[in-house]
């Protein structure tokens, strides 16, 4: 079977397709755009148009890297920083989605407990950093508690809007069907509210390594963070560089990750 | 729960019992930040025997939703009884998509069943059934994106059938559908019904529906809802929902309808 009928001439069907034909160019510019603006970085430093002290040429930046491989110098750090953020992560992510579904499904709850999360959602995670290293010391349990505690109020809130924007008809498709409370809860609203926890827990996740580089700066002897802290102060510049670029691929493969994690379980969201 | 909604298992008795007994019906709502009361349905009574298919036909907002929900137990009544006859609670068919976009075609006709812990066999040997009954054969493991709106119509009727319960409310199931769909669709209905025996209220507002399907038409008024006829219509079964258009006495009873539909706004 032929896709093209018979009655379009050539120029016709040049000027049909040529949209799409543009729109496939800029997809494919749109992969080395990035690029672009890192050979201008090499060029701009290679000339001195800019200060080398500061802003080191890719290649000097990637010649440290490569160096740090070799000597596994840096696997500790990523270790250490994935242990914190994954636990912490765990640890706050939980509990926020089990709580967002009990205040979403039950206006009581909400009334009574709603007030007190939002008085304490917005205080800054990185302000109470002190008051935790003096609580929990200044060990892996501090990162652990401040990364769980952003990643709490991003869970809660997020589950408890996906809860109340699941349509009531599914509510009463489960009574009728002769559903019971934890069953409507298991069955219905953590099904509807997954979408919204999938948004959650990737906003989490960019949250949790913007704490846990302000944790690892101040009170850690390990870590991307304290890396990149530690290479300020001898002033390193190609290894501090090295630090960001790290830290900046594991929130960004966190990412990658949760969306495949995504696409695999909640299929029906994109329609 | 609803006080007023009780459920009596059938006792033996010499003459039929109603399956489904509403008397005086009443229901308001009241809309707090307006401080305003809107009557939707006002004194509304009758009864539908066992085995009995009843349509209810009214303009928009006339309260027929309402009365179906209050059957459902999905709202309560403000005033007046309803009872239901039956050892099991009424299945219901809803107006809009009512499929669980998370669960596939089988999973989604399953899904009273498996709320009740019935095995995976019994189950699976269940919803084939229904799966064939329904034509959804082909489309077992299909998410809901994927169907057009007359095959989901298909999945929550084949739902509502699934534990077989004695009572099938339906909400304008075939509503949105087009013209030819809602045909088939009818025409299936019909053969369900008559092989099942279930006593079905259903809910329309198409005089031309109310008439091919039921053994007897309540019109209501618009709101506040009232009923203002009880009709009986007299076409024998099986029926065939194309050959019956060729019965005048299906216009006559349209005519009918459509007279009592109008009245009210003309008086």
């Amino acid at each position: 079977m032929s896709a093209i009928p018979a009655t379009l001439t050539e120029e016709e069907l040049r000027r049909l397709k040529a949209p799409a034909r543009r729109e496939r160019w800029f997809r494919l510019a749109s992969y080395f755009s990035p690029l672009l603006l890192l050979l201008l970085w090499e060029a701009s430093s290679q000339l001195n148009l800019i200060d080398r002290r500061f802003f080191p040429a890719p290649s000097a930046i990637a010649e440290t890297a490569w160096r740090m491989v070799l000597s596994f110098e840096l696997f500790d750090h990523i270790g250490a920083t994935l242990r914190r953020v994954g636990v912490g992560y765990a640890m706050g992510a939980v509990p926020g989605i089990v709580m967002g579904l009990i205040l979403g499904l039950s206006r009581p709850t909400r009334r009574l407990l709603g007030p007190i999360f939002s008085a304490l959602y917005p205080v800054p995670k990185i302000a109470i950093l002190p008051l935790i290293l003096l609580i929990f010391g200044v060990g892996d349990a501090s990162k652990f508690v401040v990364i769980a505690i952003g990643a709490f109020f991003l869970m809660l809130y997020n589950t408890m809007s996906g809860v109340m924007q699941t349509p009531q008809i599914y509510m009463d498709v489960a009574k009728n069907a002769g559903a019971s409370r934890l069953q409507t809860f298991r069955r219905i609203a953590f099904p509807a509210a997954l979408p919204s926890i999938f948004t959650g827990l990737k906003l989490a996740a960019g949250s949790s390594y913007i704490i846990i580089a302000a944790a690892e700066f101040l009170g850690a002897r390990s870590g991307v963070g304290f890396f990149i802290w530690a290479s300020w102060q001898t002033f390193a510049v190609s290894r501090m560089f090295v630090g960001i670029v790290v830290i900046s691929a594991m929130g960004y493969l966190t990412i990658l990750a949760l969306e495949a994690l995504e696409r695999r379980f909640v299929p029906w969201a994109k329609h | 729960m609803a006080p007023a909604l009780k459920l009596v298992s059938p006792a033996p008795a010499e003459t039929a019992q109603p399956a489904i007994e509403v008397a005086h019906l009443t229901k308001a709502f009241y809309d707090s930040e307006g401080d305003r009361v809107t009557l939707a349905v006002s004194d509304v009574s009758f009864s539908v025997a066992p085995g009995e298919f009843v349509c209810i036909v009214g303009p928009s907002g006339c309260g027929k939703t309402t009365v179906l929900r209050i059957l459902a137990d999905l709202e309560q009544t403000l005033s007046g009884t309803v009872a239901l006859h039956s050892p099991t609670p009424p299945a219901m068919v809803f107006q809009e998509a009512s499929v669980l976009p998370w669960l596939t075609v089988s999973e989604n006709i399953a899904f009273p069943l498996s709320l009740k812990g019935v095995s995976r066999a019994a189950q699976d040997k269940r919803v084939g059934d229904l799966l064939a009954l329904t034509g959804l054969a082909d489309f077992a493991g299909a998410r809901p994106h994927q169907l057009s709106g007359g095959m989901k119509q298909r999945v929550s009727v084949a739902r509502a059938l699934v534990d077989d319960r004695d009572i099938l409310l339906m909400d304008e199931p075939f509503g949105a559908l087009d013209e030819q769909t809602r045909l088939t669709l009818q025409q299936e209905l019909l053969r369900i019904w008559e092989t099942t025996g279930k006593t079905v209220v259903f809910i329309t507002h198409s005089v031309d529906e109310a008439l091919t399907l039921a053994d007897r038409v309540l019109v209501m008024s618009p709101r506040p809802g009232t009923l203002v006829a009880d009709l009986k219509v007299p076409f024998e079964r099986p029926r065939d929902v194309v050959e019956m258009r060729r019965d005048k006495r299906f216009w006559d009873l349209t005519y009918e309808v459509w007279h009592l539909l109008a009245s009210p706004a003309r008086a």
